[in-house]
């Protein structure tokens, strides 16, 4: 026993050795290897004909099958860029990231992008929490950061463009419609986190402004999927519509459950925000059918340009995919970027902001404008009845381009939000 | 009156799923002390082989659409079974004993079979659609008791009700026992543990499979469907107390109870805080549980 807990004690002291050895050859190899990295980069961003862009999508863990899609249609629009003749002269090449649904790694990937690889921008991001990680990254090193999904709104970064809708092209269009054509007694549900919380908060107000009914608000875990005690509930109160910001899964569980109680679309309205066509697949259309979104694109929008949009997709990705709201803002933001790089005859990041300001494009949901004071974009809202096929039947559009207002500045009962 | 009534069946509803849940890991980890973190794949697992059931069904037999969850009944108790038979004989036999060994383990289990199931099946959900004849439900006094709790209720009896007769009353179930509550002895008697092992983790893991496929009558069905449910399957073993199963089923409907009669006062997220605040309590003042085994092997 003595013997062996000596001969330990030198092998311990042996294995120390070597690791210190290794990790020293390590530092003094990566020193190297960083010098030549210097050489070549400045080397390479004078003479070639290729623009590195950055795409930072989670590809993997519990985000990866929101994002994936994503980058499919920014990598779509690269290659139509590039295959129309490339921008300035030069071709893009897009370097691909993971964030893997982690805050940090969003931080940490968009700081490689900009400072190792020194991309002139990066399109990527999905969760609120992700964009909110990148934020401080792109504004330290005077990045660009193109945003696809719609959000809570209450932001506006000078290095950040947003290209998905913020609240007062979705949520708030969306509740005056409720109130006018479903009912005033409505019943808020989302999942526990900032976003559900932040939107029912401007709906709250909304709702006490434009003469609406609040009888009820719920919030469940992420993940949560028992929802028979909510459905008793909101049974009992008897709301006109339930609009709903439930994130992920629980939107399956609480559709099939509210169906399993007997209550249909024609009994009570259900509004979502997070629901699109690639969720739906999911839950099932017949579960959805009758019950409503809003958005700003639907697949089946009816516009010339989405037409080529969604066969091209489909025929590139797979006949079985379909497309969706943030899968068009993400894919229009690279072109809302081309065309705003073309304006200034640069890639330089101060003189693209500069000209982006009210830079239009003839996007699949109709045509959108960047709005140079937020920095986000001008566009339709459209509120859709989900059919058992999966997709949408558009009720209802807003006609032309809404201007966007993070905000809400253009709404005095919004005032008190802010603080 | 009415909304007790139905909060209790709510309840007994959520403690029948939380059994259902539990109860195969109160096979591999109580009785046989195999912290299996991998008990919710298991359960995966089951819950896609009612899917590809269901697949199989539309594109050969759409006829007789309307039966195909019997028939995923067994399919998936059995390829569940059949994966934990398996997982048996190529890892967890070599790490009883080894409770924190099996953890690690089973945990990269879990991840390769979630991993597994985005490769095969894609990241997104798929869509299980129930059969026809549990839609709707019974009609009582202004109260609507869905076809499909029902159904799960009484599934999960029969199947609880299978599962003590075979422990209880067949040479096979008391050969599990004996080798429970006492291995070593089990074998000076003949038995061979080593076969009783493979057996019991087999069961254990049919039963999960069992659960999944009663959970895509409900829920999503993901690759992380596993994730949802294990902290909760766990939560129901150790306050039922580790080793007996009747201790499992008072701890799975006390917890369906507590969960839905707090969440009808409170709200969701405050009723499991409070479901949690009580367990630690409870466990506080008796650390092994509802029911506690008396065996000087377990001690």
């Amino acid at each position: 026993m003595k013997r062996l807990k000596g001969n330990g004690l030198k092998w311990l002291s042996l294995l120390l050795c070597g690791s210190l050895l290794v990790l020293s050859g390590c530092a003094a190899s990566s020193a190297v290897d960083e010098a030549k990295e210097k050489k070549k980069e400045s080397s390479t961003s004078e003479t070639s004909d290729t623009v590195k862009v950055g795409i930072l999508h989670s590809l993997s863990g519990t985000m990866a099958i929101s994002e994936v899609s994503l980058r499919d249609a920014e990598l779509m629009a690269i290659e139509e860029i590039n295959e129309s003749g490339g921008l300035l002269g030069k071709k893009i090449e897009p370097v691909i990231e993971d964030g893997a649904s982690d805050w940090p790694t969003f931080a940490e990937k968009a700081k490689k992008l900009l400072q190792k690889d020194k991309v002139v921008t990066i399109f990527g991001g999905w969760t609120s929490a992700s964009r909110k990680a990148m934020l401080p990254v792109v504004e330290q090193n005077n990045g660009l950061l193109w945003y696809p999904v719609q959000y809570e709104g209450m932001e506006s970064s000078p290095n950040i463009f947003y290209t998905g809708a913020t609240t007062n092209q979705q949520i708030v269009p969306a509740v005056s419609w409720l109130l006018q054509n479903k009912g005033k007694k409505f019943f808020l549900l989302g999942s526990d986190y900032v976003f559900p919380r932040t939107a029912n908060k401007i709906i709250k107000a909304q709702l006490k402004a434009e003469g609406g009914q609040l009888v009820g608000e719920e919030y469940t875990p992420l993940g949560h999927t028992d929802y028979s005690t909510i459905i008793s509930k909101i049974k009992d109160v008897k709301p006109d519509v339930v609009f709903n910001t439930l994130n992920g899964d629980s939107n399956v569980a609480f559709f099939k459950q509210l169906k399993d109680a007997g209550i249909t679309a024609k009994d009570l309205t259900v509004m979502s925000v997070s629901i699109a066509e690639e969720e739906i697949r999911g839950i099932g259309g017949d579960v959805l059918a009758g019950h409503l979104a809003v958005w700003n694109y639907f697949q089946s929008t009816d516009t010339p340009e989405n037409k080529v949009f969604v066969e091209k997709y489909k025929k590139k990705y797979g006949k079985d995919r379909v497309t969706d709201d943030p899968i068009e803002a993400a894919y229009f933001a690279v072109h809302l970027w081309a065309e705003a790089v073309k304006k200034a005859g640069s890639f330089d990041v101060d003189k693209v902001k500069k000209a982006a300001d009210g830079i239009e494009y003839k996007a699949p949901s109709g045509t959108v404008k960047i709005d140079g004071e937020t920095q986000h974009t001008w566009k339709i809202v459209r509120i859709g009845e989900i059919q058992p096929d999966g997709q949408f039947k558009e009720l209802w559009n807003s006609g032309k381009a809404v201007k966007p207002d993070p905000y809400l500045k253009s709404y005095p009962w919004a005032k008190d939000l802010m603080n | 009156m009415s909304v007790f009534v139905t909060q209790l069946f709510n309840g007994l509803s959520l403690g029948s799923i939380m059994l259902f849940i539990a109860i195969g890991l109160a096979i591999t980890f109580g009785l046989m002390g195999v912290i299996n973190m991998a008990h919710g794949e298991l359960i995966m697992v089951g819950a896609y082989a009612t899917y590809v059931v269901q697949q199989f069904f539309a594109q050969y037999a759409p006829q007789s659409m309307d039966y195909y969850y019997i028939i995923a009944i067994p399919v998936s108790f059995f390829v569940s079974a059949l994966l934990g038979l398996g997982l048996e004989k190529s890892l967890i036999r070599h790490l009883y004993h080894r409770p924190l060994d099996s953890l690690l383990a089973t945990w990269g289990v879990s991840l390769i079979l979630q991993q597994m199931a985005r490769t095969i099946f894609g990241a997104p959900n798929v869509a299980v659609l129930p059969p026809e004849w549990l839609d709707g439900g019974v009609h009582v006094a202004g109260m609507v008791f869905p076809y499909k709790r029902l159904f799960i209720l009484a599934f999960v009896a029969v199947s609880i009700f299978a599962l003590y007769m075979y422990l209880n009353k067949t040479a096979a179930g008391r050969r599990i026992r004996a080798v429970t509550l006492n291995r070593d002895m089990a074998a000076c008697l003949g038995i061979s543990t080593q076969k009783v092992d493979a057996y019991a983790f087999a069961i254990g893991s049919g039963f999960a499979g069992l659960a999944g496929c009663a959970l895509t009558l409900l829920g999503p069905i993901g690759p992380t469907i596993g994730t949802y449910y294990i902290v909760d399957a766990f939560m129901v073993v150790i306050l039922g107390g580790v080793g007996k199963l009747i201790g499992t089923v008072l701890g799975a409907f006390g917890i369906g109870l507590i969960g839905t009669l707090t969440e009808y006062s409170t709200s969701a997220t405050m009723a499991k805080v409070i479901t949690f605040a009580l367990i630690i309590v409870f466990l506080q003042w008796k650390p092994s549980g509802l029911v506690s085994m008396k065996t000087r092997s377990l001690d």
